[in-house]
């Protein structure tokens, strides 16, 4: 490898900021999250979409803000507030921040599943945000 | 023309900022009436707190109710609401620097959650009170009294003026 090609991949590699990443990187990681408990584990974005509208023992799912449609907008429940679309083709902000990603799956499924969600939880519904309007 | 300007519009920016700073952090309060004066909503506080539902004015809950609320997050009205420690201790101080001074307890003594069950925001948004209505909160347009949107189209970006206080009419619900 040529010298100038090494350091020109490690100023882009530097340049991103911390904690940057994309929608098929959050997917990988789940995905091998859940691999480590269930090795043949390969995420399903139809499993994701039932997983998305399905009660799990709460008051609330996934659906009654974000509507089974996770390509428009949504509506939180209580306040009324907007909530922009999930699907990162629709929406290219979702799934690009460490902080956020982290921040609501943990929020939300305590919200909805009444526990954190497993990485084959996260995986799914990843895999089926994806590839909404894709 | 051009040069002299310049150095005049400097001198004038900096003491515009110079008064800015002087007179705001005093300056954030509720006229007994309608209008609010406060300073710009904090960059953070709007992200986080503003996700879900309108990011209400600090100065309208003593340093003690948003003392209570930080506290709560995990458990937020139903939701939660949980922040990282970190996240959480710079809104917690932003929020104790520009809570408003009056106080905000309920009769038990307790400081209150919600600006909506203060005495401040009853007296200011009882039936009556510039067009209200008994039923104006509960209609669909509205939604409830924590929608401050739905009538002060600022709010989002925390003006509250009643030049922009515009009740929905019944029936336009979306």
């Amino acid at each position: 490898m040529k010298i100038s090609t090494l350091i020109a991949g490690l100023l882009l590699a530097t340049s991103l900021p911390a904690g940057a990443a994309g929608p098929a990187d959050f997917l990988q990681r789940f995905e091998g999250e859940a691999r480590s408990a269930d090795p043949g584990f390969a995420a399903s974005p139809a499993r994701g979409r039932d997983w998305f509208a399905a009660p799990h023992g709460q008051d609330w799912r996934c659906t009654s803000c974000h509507t089974a449609d996770p390509g428009k907008s949504g509506r939180h429940k209580v306040t009324g507030k907007a909530i922009e679309p999930m699907a990162p083709a629709v929406n290219p902000e979702r799934l690009t921040s460490e902080r956020s990603v982290a921040k609501w799956f943990r929020r939300n499924c305590r919200d909805v599943v009444g526990r954190e969600c497993t990485a084959a939880e996260k995986a799914d519904v990843v895999a089926y945000l994806i590839q909404i309007g894709q | 023309m051009h040069t002299m300007n310049r150095s005049f519009r400097q001198h004038m920016a900096l003491t515009l900022a110079a008064m800015w700073i002087t007179v705001l952090p005093a300056g954030a309060a509720w006229a007994d009436d309608d209008d609010f004066r406060g300073a710009p909503l904090d960059p953070l506080y709007l992200e986080e707190c503003g996700a879900c539902h309108v990011a209400f004015p600090p100065a309208l809950l003593s340093q003690r109710s948003w003392g209570a609320v930080a506290d709560g997050l995990a458990d937020h009205f139903g939701t939660d609401a949980s922040l990282d420690p970190e996240t959480l201790q710079t809104i917690r101080r932003y929020l104790d620097d520009n809570a408003g001074r009056r106080r905000s307890d309920g009769a038990d003594g307790r400081p209150l959650l919600r600006i909506t069950d203060t005495r401040w925001f009853r007296k200011e948004h009882r039936p009556g009170e510039h067009g209200l209505r008994s039923d104006t909160f509960s209609r669909p347009e509205v939604g409830s009294a924590a929608n401050c949107a739905a009538c002060h189209r600022g709010a989002e970006e925390g003006r509250y003026g009643e030049r922009e206080i515009r009740i929905p009419t019944p029936g336009s619900a979306r």
